[in-house]
């Protein structure tokens, strides 16, 4: 397996093109320059600190470093989920929802992947466990967040017609089934389109970085259909979750729709 | 007692007082000599803070100027929204009961009924049930298909009436049930309201309209902006 290696200066060029991308916003008055600047020094650093890390972890192989780096993931994962909220939930749970159910589902794909199919030595082995995890959690993430917001919008929308259902006998899961079916198919169809896409319209990144370092076309697309089997398993699974327990957390006990949980709208 | 509806109601709310209330029973005080069906004490919700009783087969207008919360009080009954105090139906406590059934017993009917489903006949169990009471209302049978975008305010209000009036609730609680109807509906769904309380059903009737809350009702209870109520013979 050969693969042509890059030095940091042949990134110089390339980085080129994002010169080129704020050159076009200044002349276009697009105001975006600022914005890019940040993202691109943000990515740089990221990336590259994350390559020292990943480093150690591999050289470590600790079940230690590598569950608190599965943790931090986690933890930004489910900030990402809370940013991306028009409405939030309240307290703990604006946070707790999204961060569990990635857990749950990013959590159990991988270690059900990493038992089942890949059987590295040891089984936490950070070189499968994180790149797994990250992958899977990245489109869990997307979907949860997409799932709530959906979730929250519709309560707010729908409401009326919800009361109405509830005033009428009906328990709050028959109110609420419209509109937890709509995000869930919110917090789904992201996957579903993504897979009907692939290999037509793009070329996945992980399996197009597997053939560029050199490994054979055919045993890429199976990594990558691996891949793509736990991210539909994982992603159904974190947004299942999450919309059904923020439809719990947004009634009660006594079937009442509780929109006073829910935080203001966010502008923006 | 005082525990257990602290303990259901009073977690997320401004702490209100909660009274021990003596079982009613058949009341034999009472003027007409009618069994109390609905009991309301101590009923607070934000501002509002209520008691009264409701007798099987009678009918209470509810009046009192916008935003007094006469509709808080109502959907307070059905318990649609968080609320304190003690409201009994036939002496059972509504805690006691699941709330899908109190609601099928105390059903609350919105002055702008919502609506789930994209056709009419889909907000009806049965539809071939529903039409005699549709046609009474004066809307053809025909109008199970239509797509609830097309229909008009008032044509919203009958079937929303219509719709509550299949459970055969014991306490129907009506939010300006005819607000947006011409005087012809207003007198068949007042006729069909009557009827229902003739045969034992409560009613708690809110309406804007003074002449309708004298035609409708037999005592009247009149909301302050303080959120208290005073009750007035009619």
């Amino acid at each position: 397996m050969t693969y042509i290696q890059l030095a940091y200066g042949d990134l110089i060029l390339p980085a080129l093109l994002v010169v080129m991308d704020g050159a076009l916003s200044l002349v276009l008055q697009l105001r975006l320059e600022r914005q890019l600047a940040i993202a691109t020094v943000r990515m740089v650093v990221q990336l590259v600190l994350v390559g020292y890390v990943l480093t150690f972890l591999f050289t470590a192989v600790s079940p230690f470093w590598t569950a608190l780096a599965a943790v931090i993931m986690v933890l930004f994962a489910s900030r990402e989920i809370v940013v991306r909220q028009k409405r939030r939930l309240p307290g703990f749970w604006s946070y707790g929802l999204g961060a569990g159910c990635t857990l749950l589902a990013a959590g159990t794909v991988t270690i059900f992947s990493l038992l089942t199919q890949l059987h590295p030595d040891p089984w936490y082995h950070p070189r499968y466990a994180l790149p797994l995890l990250g992958m899977i959690l990245g489109n869990t993430m997307t979907g949860i967040s997409l799932g709530l917001d959906v979730l929250t919008n519709g309560l707010v929308r729908e409401r009326a017609a919800i009361e109405a259902c509830l005033a009428l006998g009906g328990t709050r899961y028959q109110a609420l089934l419209p509109v937890l079916r709509d995000a869930l198919r919110s917090g789904f169809m992201p996957t579903i389109n993504g897979m009907a896409a692939i290999g037509l319209v793009s070329l996945p990144g992980m399996m197009t970085g597997q053939i560029l370092a050199g490994v054979e076309p055919i045993d890429a697309v199976k990594y990558q259909l691996l891949i793509m089997f736990l991210i539909a398993g994982g992603t159904g699974l974190g947004t299942l979750a999450a919309v059904m327990g923020g439809g719990r957390l947004l009634t009660d006990h006594r079937h009442r729709l509780r929109l006073d949980r829910i935080g203001a709208e966010r502008s923006g | 007692m005082l525990g257990r509806d602290s303990r259901l109601t009073g977690r997320l709310y401004a702490p209100v007082q909660v009274r021990v209330v003596i079982e009613f029973g058949l009341c034999k005080a009472l003027p007409n000599r009618k069994r109390v069906m609905l009991t309301v004490q101590a009923l607070t919700r934000l501002h509002i803070s209520v008691s009264f009783d409701l007798n099987d087969g009678e009918c209470i207008a509810l009046q009192g100027p916008s935003g007094v919360g006469k509709s808080l009080l109502l959907r307070s009954i059905a318990d649609l929204d968080p609320n304190e105090g003690t409201v009994k139906l036939d002496g059972t406590l509504r805690e006691a009961v699941p709330a899908p059934l109190w609601r099928k017993q105390v059903t609350y009917l919105a002055a702008e009924p919502g609506w789930w489903a994209d056709t009419v006949q889909g907000h009806f169990g049965r539809w071939e049930h529903a039409i005699p009471l549709v046609s009474r209302l004066g809307l053809p049978p025909s109008c199970g298909t239509w797509p609830i975008q097309r229909l008009s305010t008032g044509e919203r209000q009958r079937l929303g009436l219509a719709r509550a009036l299949m459970l055969q609730s014991r306490v129907l609680l009506l939010d300006e049930p005819t607000s947006a109807l011409d005087s012809k509906s207003t007198a068949t769904v007042e006729s069909m309201i009557a009827e229902r309380v003739s045969g034992g059903t409560s009613v708690v009737w809110s309406t804007h309209d003074s002449t309708q809350a004298q035609r409708v009702g037999s005592r009247l209870l009149v909301m302050s902006s303080a959120g208290r109520i005073e009750e007035h013979q009619l």
